[in-house]
């Protein structure tokens, strides 16, 4: 006998298809609309037209008296049971049910259950609310001006409209830095608001059981145990009495992390009637009230020396969060990870100071496909590169080239004090450089502008923090951002994996048997993977900012090390030997002097239940709680490269080309749709996912024919390569990759369209790069940086 | 069959007139009394619990509601039911017999065509009405057949490459099936 082989068991390393498809193609998943519960009663919202007014008086009579109609909720009813607020997952509070004013177009004003939603939506329609408006602030240089109406005037000792004042890095050492520069490169820009924006909307359906007091909630969650705990804080149920259970998701991309006043709303409702009561948001209730991302301006400053190197960096955002601060935030971090924010370039001396503040829009900041503003950060730091190198006149691959931290400096400290500890960025540089034919592109855009037509290049080079948390470091409420994996091996060798993780499309009922295959040597068909039930999952911090792999991953991994060690001693008694001279390969145990004398992982889990050795505690199962070491720091290095038509200000993009760097690829397959789907995000953002707020507030956007998402027809092509640099801490070797190309990649988009402006004195459009956008820039000669998207008058 | 539908009309309550139809779905006859503002998609879930049709924009956008409507393409969330009335629709739940997947099916997930699977069910239905029409399509014609449906998750390369895979396998060609599992 010898090990089995691992790529055709499944493990590590094989593409293997995926079995969640098998529902998927189907028609048979089950997303929390599918889900019908005997008795079952259905929620609508009803919204706020208005962006800031005051509630002078609601009248929902003629609701009650519509046939069907059960229940109709308001903000003081909801008050009277203490929950017309709740907290936010980053220390602020946010209305569930308004009750002095609203706050934000869209907020929720009432909301009605009923017999259909039908009947619901009809009855939305019969409340009568009075408003009187105030003046809506839609951008934060309304909301800092002398005299501004206080948006939270809910909050005790807030007496503006300031969220946060942060502050990192080494301010004197920076001053230093631009004081020895030979050249101060500076550049504004705004990154916009976007919505995550995926295709299946938010939802609930609470079921308040009275003969138990047990409360299930199915709902669409990416971190099920954290609205457990949330729930138990806010409605004030025993948390044994909770159980949350996040089906299929259609997708998340940081939208479904935070609790929505819906959430609440529907199990207030079922505890009321003690049916189940069913919310589904429809579209423009998604876009214009959850979780929005982005919406940071940027003020942004590098030191440079003649001969290219950078020698300081200085930063400054404001950030508009909109009417609450409801996004998950580490505790420590208060504009996220921006300070990530040139980590892979050797730079000595960096400065950040970060602003939030309030407005009259939607709860803005959450991640949007990633790790608590890295996005920004990344964008910031590629464009604020690319002006850099074109204020010294220098090559931009040339430019990262000469700063780009080296392969023997590793472990490395970034400018803000993070500890980055693997990649080979010159490698990564290289290889990109190679697939677009850098020097054959420059030749060709040269010939091309000769005749008028205008080509450009863009490179974006970075590495991202990526995989909260450590615990000492990341927290979400106070809660340590760890994660963790249960597995039970069934006496035949079959077995359960069940994880704090939640997937959404990641694959991880596919991607986690492939680590217990790579361990233990358990085919990855013989294993289910499970996610999602607070009642049956072990406690997690669930999925978003490329965790999962990172921390759950690594717990599966542990898990599968914990059961190795179990089944060793099983094997010994089995074999007849000492511990000590039993030998693992893939699958099998065996006598370290007699190879051919061995027993199967199947067969220790059988020996677990049927043939233990006197004194061993029975079965064959464990768990893991994983908390890492550091951060994952995967690199990427996106090269894009467009044509912009000077007499319209369409551009089209030629070719795209990733070069991606995350460690060892569990299932290379996935880690590719992975990294497609980023790009495609980051097209979407650069070109024309465009959402936005007109001066009274009102969202633009809301609803798919104005709120813009690529197709296939204009998605361009990608070309995918890659690097492994093992991550040394991670037991696998595996680093973050779900959320890179959506980091990194929009500002490979807008270099490339900047490049094709190079000399007409355009330095900076905001994205999105609409075509008229553009056009105008090339017109004027005018940057488009930093103002309001739509025009807020006088 | 009324029964079945009065989570979504209760029509003795109401008052509201309604409407008998008959359409034939997945090759069956049904038979419905429906108020006439009943959506499509709506009749399809929760009528018939066919869920695998999806509602995701309700502005006839993002295409996870698609189904044949008489072999056609059509999003069924802005449909009214009563328009349906007479005709056949196919839903994602007709397009596998109980043991064979159809082609469009099994390409989709050798080729990684899905992650989260919620535009899946709608972009299998168009890629089927498009290789009824046309079994040799070129990237370019898969990508227009499917540019009324959004996909937030693949980026679409593998979508279109799964389409090309059920063309070929379609045709009676030679397709890659080897899924990297266990044999």
């Amino acid at each position: 006998m010898t090990a089995v082989d691992e790529i055709k068991i499944g493990g590590m390393g094989a593409n293997r298809r995926r079995v969640e498809d098998d529902r998927f193609i189907r028609g048979r998943g089950n997303y929390v609309d599918d889900i019908v519960l005997p008795g079952m009663l259905h929620m609508e919202i009803l919204r706020s037209p208005l962006a800031h007014a005051r509630i002078t008086s609601i009248d929902a009579s003629k609701a009650w008296e519509i046939p069907g109609v059960r229940l109709v909720l308001t903000g003081e009813m909801m008050a009277s049971r203490n929950l017309a607020w709740m907290p936010t997952l980053s220390y602020d509070t946010q209305a569930v049910l308004a009750t002095d004013k609203v706050r934000f177009q869209g907020q929720e004003v009432a909301a009605v259950v009923a017999d259909d939603p039908y009947i619901a939506k009809d009855a939305c329609e019969a409340i009568v609310v009075e408003y009187e408006p105030l003046p809506p602030i839609v951008n934060p240089t309304q909301a800092l001006a002398e005299g501004a109406p206080v948006i939270r005037d809910d909050k005790e000792n807030q007496h503006d409209n300031v969220t946060f004042d942060w502050e990192v890095g080494d301010r004197d050492g920076t001053d230093r830095a631009f004081a020895e520069a030979d050249v101060v490169s500076k550049i504004s820009m705004h990154y916009p608001r976007s919505h995550p924006s995926p295709i299946e909307c938010c939802g609930s359906i609470a079921d308040f059981d009275r003969s138990t007091s047990k409360l299930t909630v199915y709902m669409t969650s990416q971190a099920p145990h954290i609205i457990r705990a949330a729930v138990a804080l806010v409605a004030e149920l025993p948390e044994h009495m909770i159980r949350i259970v996040s089906p299929d998701l259609g997708g998340g991309f940081g939208n479904k992390v935070p609790v929505y006043p819906g959430y609440v709303i529907s199990i207030l409702a079922s505890i009321l009637l003690e049916q189940p009561v069913k919310w589904i948001e429809d579209k423009t209730g998604n876009l214009i009230s959850t979780g929005f991302g982005r919406d940071v301006y940027l003020e942004g400053e590098l030191a440079l020396r003649q001969d290219g190197r950078i020698l300081g960096v200085r930063m400054h955002t404001v950030s508009d969060h909109g009417a609450f601060f409801s996004d998950a935030q580490p505790s420590k971090f208060k504009i996220g990870l921006m300070h990530s924010a040139f980590a892979c370039y050797d730079i000595p001396a960096a400065h950040l100071t970060a602003r939030g503040v309030y407005t009259n829009k939607a709860p803005g900041g959450v991640a949007y496909r990633c790790s608590f503003r890295v996005t920004e950060a990344m964008y910031f730091q590629e464009r604020m590169v690319q002006a850099a190198a074109d204020d010294l006149g220098m090559d931009q691959a040339e430019f990262r080239r000469v700063n780009l931290v080296r392969d023997d400096d590793f472990p490395h400290r970034t400018p803000f004090g993070f500890l980055t500890d693997s990649g080979q960025y010159g490698k990564c540089l290289d290889i990109g450089l190679a697939a677009i034919d850098y020097e054959g592109f420059l030749k060709a855009k040269e010939e091309a502008k000769a005749k008028g037509r205008l080509l450009g290049i863009g490179i974006s080079t970075m590495t991202e923090p990526l995989g909260a948390g450590n615990s000492r470091e990341y927290d979400i409420l106070g809660i340590k951002m760890f994660d963790s994996a249960e597995l039970r091996v069934h006496m035949t060798g079959k077995a359960i994996l069940r994880t704090g993780a939640k997937t959404q499309g990641q694959g991880h009922e596919t991607t986690w048997a492939q680590i217990v295959a790579h361990e233990l040597g358990i085919p990855a068909e013989d294993i289910t993977v499970e996610e999602g039930d607070t009642d049956t999952a072990p406690f997690g911090m669930g999925t978003y900012a490329s965790r999962s792999t990172p921390v759950a991953g690594a717990a599966v991994a542990m898990v599968s090390r914990k059961i190795k060690a179990k089944a060793r001693k099983l094997a010994a008694h089995l074999l007849e030997v000492s511990e000590e001279d039993v030998e693992w390969e893939l699958g099998r145990f065996y006598v370290r002097s007699a190879p051919d004398q061995g027993v199967t992982i199947q067969e220790c889990a059988m020996a677990a239940y049927s043939n233990m050795p006197d004194g061993m505690e029975p079965g064959l199962e464990n768990n893991a709680y994983y908390d890492p070491p550091n951060l994952t720091w995967p690199f990427a290095c996106y090269i894009v490269t467009v044509e912009v038509d000077p007499g319209t200000g369409v551009w089209d993009v030629l070719d795209v080309v990733a070069v991606d760097d995350c460690g060892v690829r569990i299932n290379p397959m996935i880690v590719e749709g992975q990294i497609m789907g980023g790009l495609t995000e980051a097209y979407a953002m650069a070109s024309m996912q465009f959402i936005t707020f007109d001066a009274e507030g009102n969202c633009i956007g809301s609803n798919y024919m104005d709120y813009l998402l690529p197709t296939a027809w204009e998605t361009p092509g990608f070309q995918l390569h890659e690097v492994v640099t093992p991550c040394p801490h991670h037991p696998i070797g595996a680093k973050g990759i779900g959320e890179c190309a959506t980091v990194g990649g929009p500002a490979a988009f807008v270099n490339a369209v900047m490049d094709a402006l190079k000399g007409t004195g355009v330095r900076n459009i905001d994205m999105p790069l609409l075509p008229d956008r553009v056009y105008g820039a090339i017109q004027t000669g005018q940057d488009v940086s930093g103002a309001p998207p739509v025009k807020t008058g006088s | 069959m009324t029964s079945l539908f009065t989570e979504i009309s209760p029509e003795p309550e109401h008052g509201v007139a309604t409407r008998r139809v008959t359409i034939t779905v997945n090759g069956e006859r049904k038979a419905a009394e429906i108020e006439p503002r009943l959506l499509l998609a709506h009749l399809l879930r929760q009528g018939l619990g066919l869920t695998g049709t999806h509602t995701g924009c309700d502005t006839t956008n993002c295409g996870a509601c698609t189904v044949l409507f008489d072999g056609v393409p059509l999003k069924s969330c802005t449909m009214l039911a009563v328009q349906a009335d007479g005709h056949e629709v196919t839903t994602i739940e007709g397009l596998a017999t109980a043991s064979e997947l159809s082609p469009v099916q099994e390409g989709f997930k050798q080729e990684h065509g899905l992650q989260c699977g919620f535009c899946t069910p709608g972009m299998m239905m168009t890629a089927t009405a498009l290789l009824a029409e046309n079994p040799d399509p070129t990237e370019d014609e898969v990508r227009w057949a499917l540019s009324g449906n959004l996909c937030r998750c693949t980026g679409y390369q593998n979508i279109v490459k799964a389409v090309l895979w059920a063309a070929a396998k379609q045709r009676g060609e030679a397709v890659e099936t080897d899924d990297g599992s266990v044999p």
